[in-house]
């Protein structure tokens, strides 16, 4: 197997830039959940913001990721530094799927159960944090899987602006025309993309039974 | 624990409640007394669902006052408010993720009750409405529906209210359970003289627990009776809901001749 002698050989290389591909998926998924949690609570909340946001969510999903990229080059800060700018198209992208699904997971918990919680005297806060997060919190994890996932395979790409990760491999071996060098980014990046599918799907299971 | 008298616990006050240009209650003048079981009767769209709402303010009138204990409720804080007031509706609505203990239990719980205190009430409300203790721990999944709804019952007495709203609450069930829960909710109002509004559509319902029936037709209140005028009343609305009752006796007995 040349591919795996060829990433024992360069084994230092494959960690450091799987740890780097770990960090642009990692960092992008927090903030889009930081942005794209609350913002699924607001439509959920209030229909009348609804159209707009996930309408701006759809098309954003919809920028091939090299143009993303790309247009995002020139902008002065992010520009400086491409781990940043791969950041936020990573987050970008993750955001539809959170936004979605914790719209729905809100929006499909039984009225009847929120309108008693409402009567019986419970605060917004309360209702949200004691009834509707939790009774949502499965669809709202599956869209954070889905955004994992997607990430994963989308951050292979931010290699191409110089933002590391395994997408380097990849590259590489394109421009080498070298099998062996593009599966040691290919292998790594589904494998960590199993791995998160599995690790979230695992936590979905937990939180929703408990 | 008094027995019915004259105080009025909550006032309607030419209560009108639009909605998009809908008008879906006009001109409500209404008291309810300490004690008393008043039902609200009428058909869907009569607005009776929306008054029992204007109670806890789940809904509020856009003209016109209602007053809870004398305190005008658009005045008052809302979520107190709703905490002195139990809520049961047709759906339950139990939270599908509690058990039963802490379904019944939240109110007190959120209102600081230490953990002794909230066990013994859950047990003690648990023995009222007829359930074993053993099902403090199980889901709502897990209970029937008549079950469910004395769960439902039991955790709007839990921070001892003293006024009930009632939405329908046995409307869901099967005859032969609705009529227990009927029955046994006569027997609890016996001993516990809350103050209740029942909303329903079964006159059946309406004379069985009512002290007063208001009848309630297309946004309006048509007339408030005892039971027993009500069987006996020339008020047009009434006596067709009378009509339409022993309609449903005689055509049984219409079969049996033929």
């Amino acid at each position: 197997m040349n591919v795996i002698r060829f990433m024992l050989q360069n084994r230092t290389q494959v960690v450091e830039l799987t740890l780097e591909h770990l960090g642009l998926v990692g960092l992008s998924t927090v903030f889009a959940m930081a942005i794209g949690i609350p913002l699924g609570l607001l439509i959920a909340h209030r229909p009348r913001f609804n159209k707009p946001v996930l309408t701006a969510a759809n098309i954003i999903q919809t920028i091939p990721s090299l143009a993303l990229f790309g247009f995002l080059l020139p902008v002065p800060w992010l520009g400086d530094r491409s781990d940043r700018l791969a950041i936020l198209a990573l987050t970008l992208y993750a955001l539809l799927p959170i936004i979605r699904n914790t719209y729905t997971g809100i929006r499909g918990v039984d009225p009847a159960v929120v309108e008693a919680g409402r009567g019986m005297g419970l605060t917004e806060s309360q209702l949200l944090f004691q009834v509707e997060l939790p009774l949502a919190v499965s669809v709202i994890l599956s869209g954070i899987r889905i955004a994992v996932v997607i990430s994963v395979g989308l951050a292979t790409i931010a290699a191409a602006i110089g933002a590391g990760g395994l997408g380097e491999f990849i590259f590489r071996g394109l421009a080498m025309v070298d099998d062996r060098v593009i599966l040691a980014g290919a292998i790594p990046a589904a494998l960590l993309a199993l791995i998160a599918d599995f690790g979230v799907g695992w936590l979905e299971k937990r939180l929703a039974a408990g | 624990m008094q027995a019915p008298t004259n105080t009025p616990v909550i006032e309607f006050v030419d209560v009108c409640y639009r909605i998009d240009r809908v008008q879906v209650l006009s001109g409500l003048n209404l008291q309810v007394m300490r004690g008393e079981t008043l039902v609200l009767l009428g058909r869907s769209g009569s607005g009776k669902t929306t008054t029992l709402k204007l109670v806890n303010r789940l809904v509020a009138p856009s003209s016109g006052d209602v007053r809870v204990n004398g305190e005008s409720n658009t005045k008052a804080d809302v979520i107190r408010l709703r905490r002195s007031i139990g809520y049961v509706i047709q759906e339950v609505g139990l939270f599908p993720h509690f058990t039963v203990e802490r379904n019944i239990g939240l109110v007190p719980q959120i209102e600081g009750w230490s953990q002794d205190r909230i066990r013994a009430r859950v047990s003690e409300l648990l023995q009222l409405v007829g359930l074993a203790p053993e099902l403090a721990g199980r889901y709502p999944h897990q209970l029937s529906g008549g079950q469910r709804q004395r769960v439902g019952v039991a955790r709007a007495l839990a921070a001892e209210p003293g006024i009930l709203l009632m939405d329908e609450p046995f409307g869901a069930l099967d005859p032969l359970t609705r009529d227990e829960l009927q029955h046994e909710f006569s027997l609890l109002q016996k001993r516990l003289h809350k103050t209740v509004v029942f909303v329903t559509h079964d006159l059946r319902e309406a004379l069985r627990l009512g002290s007063r029936i208001a009848l309630m037709e297309a946004g309006k209140l048509v007339t408030v009776l005892t039971p027993n005028e009500f069987m006996r009343s020339d008020d047009p609305w009434a006596s067709a809901y009378v009509k339409a009752f022993e309609a449903g006796i005689d055509s049984f007995e219409d079969r049996g001749k033929s």
